[in-house]
């Protein structure tokens, strides 16, 4: 069995409602109810569910971006996101070859020179070519910019990444680069990948386990196989029927 | 300069207005045809003619020399002014947009406070405790114009503290100040620039304006304002006394603005 790199238990995430009057009582709702998961070393991970089943929390709250109540463990360090939205995630005032060098500049210990070569290899890495550094964010296609996190979350070489449905603002030729990107350096660089998706059609490409989730809950865990063609929950059959996958096939 | 087959006039109008007056006090600061402050009785009141251009005022100094020192020193004063409002507005509205919070409530109510009062208010205040005088104009007018520029500031930051590329620089770990003034701070710099140039030309008014009252720039000192208010005494007898120094804040004021609005929709 593979080397253990992530455990989550009891996660439990709230987020407090905005209060209409100062003397209004705090409400808060609960987000993610007592989530519990383990991930393997070198597993694509599907998170599948409907928008607010807390895909995108339960990301947040395993690279510690919010508070949260339970326990996460992880083996490994810096774990990288790679968010939804390829135009919000790059500082428009910044070329490219800055916002790639800048992990780098914050870990410390480089050189001008190594962080340029570091840069120019990951360029290449994502498919891009050196000319890219001196361009902003606003230069470039959705496809080139989602390269560019991608490579900008890779910079420190980190052993797991979130991709928060990397390819949902995209269209689907530029989806398909995309995921083949995804699948490149999963290979080349012993990633493992927790992607969040919507999208049944693409989990099933994409990822070797599935993840199925429901007003903050896990309603379903298994591999690929298991959770497509023979489900336990009748949630997962309803998310299959209405993605029009025909499950008898 | 020219965006969707049309060219930004405001732009090329601005930059020349302003080139012409800052080219005024680059030359004003090496060369004047008199000494700004030397007095000659005869020439009292004298026409505009080509030894004096623009005329002599009541002393018989040299109003061409007294423009080129004034609008220098109103230039000084303006942008002295809006160095300090930016500053302290840039880090005002930094920290209150950034945190938000507490720390936003408590210095937000104290900027409307300073805001509910009158800029010139303020300022007289302020000499009234330290004394007139170039300096203390400067300091005084900058002081009221950092709300202002903590407010736009602030906007600005809440606008992009919730932007992904804010969460990421915080995943891979830069602190709070490097997010502020290394990766939020350059996205607001257009809209910075057109408030300091707005700035600028409510700083011209406000030493024009604090000069004619006599709380301004004191004599002998030059400065368009002092100018514009000693020559109110003798409007029938030396118009030109009134009308050049008033023409050269026209001038700066417009070539600010048109600059201003011509780099906002270059945008």
């Amino acid at each position: 069995m593979a080397e253990k790199i992530l455990e989550v238990s009891d996660l439990c995430v709230s987020y407090e409602c905005a209060r209409k009057t100062p003397f209004e009582k705090k409400k808060s709702i609960q987000v993610l109810k007592e989530v519990s998961f383990s991930m393997e070393k070198g597993e694509i991970l599907g998170l599948v569910g409907e928008s607010g089943s807390g895909k995108t929390t339960l990301a947040r709250a395993i690279l510690g971006m919010i508070p949260y109540e339970g326990t996460i463990i992880k083996t490994i360090e810096n774990p990288q996101m790679v968010f939804q939205d390829p135009y919000g995630s790059l500082n428009p005032s910044k070329k490219v070859g800055w916002i790639l060098e800048e992990p780098l500049r914050l870990k410390g210990g480089y050189t001008d020179e190594e962080r340029h070569e570091k840069v120019v290899a990951m360029l290449h890495m994502v498919g891009l070519d050196e000319k890219f550094m001196d361009r902003y964010p606003r230069q470039l296609s959705g496809g080139q910019r989602q390269r560019v996190c991608i490579a900008g979350a890779l910079m420190l070489e980190p052993k797991l990444l979130i991709a928060d449905e990397p390819v949902s603002a995209l269209d689907v030729t530029i989806q398909a680069q995309i995921l083949e990107l995804l699948q490149r350096i999963h290979k080349e660089m012993d990633l493992s990948i927790i992607f969040i998706s919507h999208d049944l059609r693409v989990v099933y490409q994409m990822c070797d386990t599935v993840m199925i989730m429901k007003d903050g809950q896990i309603v379903e865990r298994g591999t690929v196989e298991e959770v497509y063609f023979n489900h336990k929950s009748e949630y997962t059959g309803n998310l299959l029927q209405s993605a029009g996958i025909d499950i008898n096939s | 300069m020219i965006r969707n087959g049309k060219k930004n006039y405001n732009l090329i109008v601005g930059s020349i207005i302003t080139g012409f007056i800052l080219l005024l006090i680059l030359v004003g600061t090496f060369y004047t045809p008199y000494d700004p402050d030397a007095m000659d009785a005869a020439s009292k009141f004298a026409g505009v003619s080509l030894k004096h251009p623009m005329g002599c005022d009541n002393f018989g100094r040299d109003i061409f020399s007294r423009v080129l020192e004034g609008s220098r020193t109103t230039f000084i004063v303006a942008a002295g002014t809006v160095f300090i409002g930016t500053f302290f507005g840039i880090i005002m509205g930094a920290l209150t947009g950034y945190y938000g919070g507490i720390v936003d409530e408590i210095l937000m109510r104290f900027n409307d406070a300073m805001f509910a009062f009158p800029s010139i208010l303020l300022a007289l205040l302020f000499i009234s405790l330290f004394g007139s005088g170039k300096y203390q104009v400067i300091l005084a007018l900058g002081i009221a114009f950092i709300p202002s520029f903590a407010r736009i500031v602030r906007s600005e930051f809440i606008k992009c503290k919730n932007m992904d590329y804010v969460k990421n620089a915080k995943l891979q770990g830069a602190s709070n100040i490097r997010i502020m003034f290394v990766h939020i701070l350059p996205n607001t710099v257009t809209v910075l620039l057109s408030a300091i140039m707005i700035g600028f030309n409510n700083a011209v008014l406000a030493e024009a304006g604090m000069s004619f009252l006599g709380i301004g720039v004191q004599p002998p000192d030059a400065s368009l304002g002092r100018m514009l208010s000693e020559a109110q005494t003798y409007l029938f007898s030396a118009p030109t006394y009134a009308i050049f120094p008033g023409l050269i804040i026209i001038l700066m004021v417009l070539g600010f603005s048109l600059l201003g609005d011509g780099l906002k929709s270059e945008e």
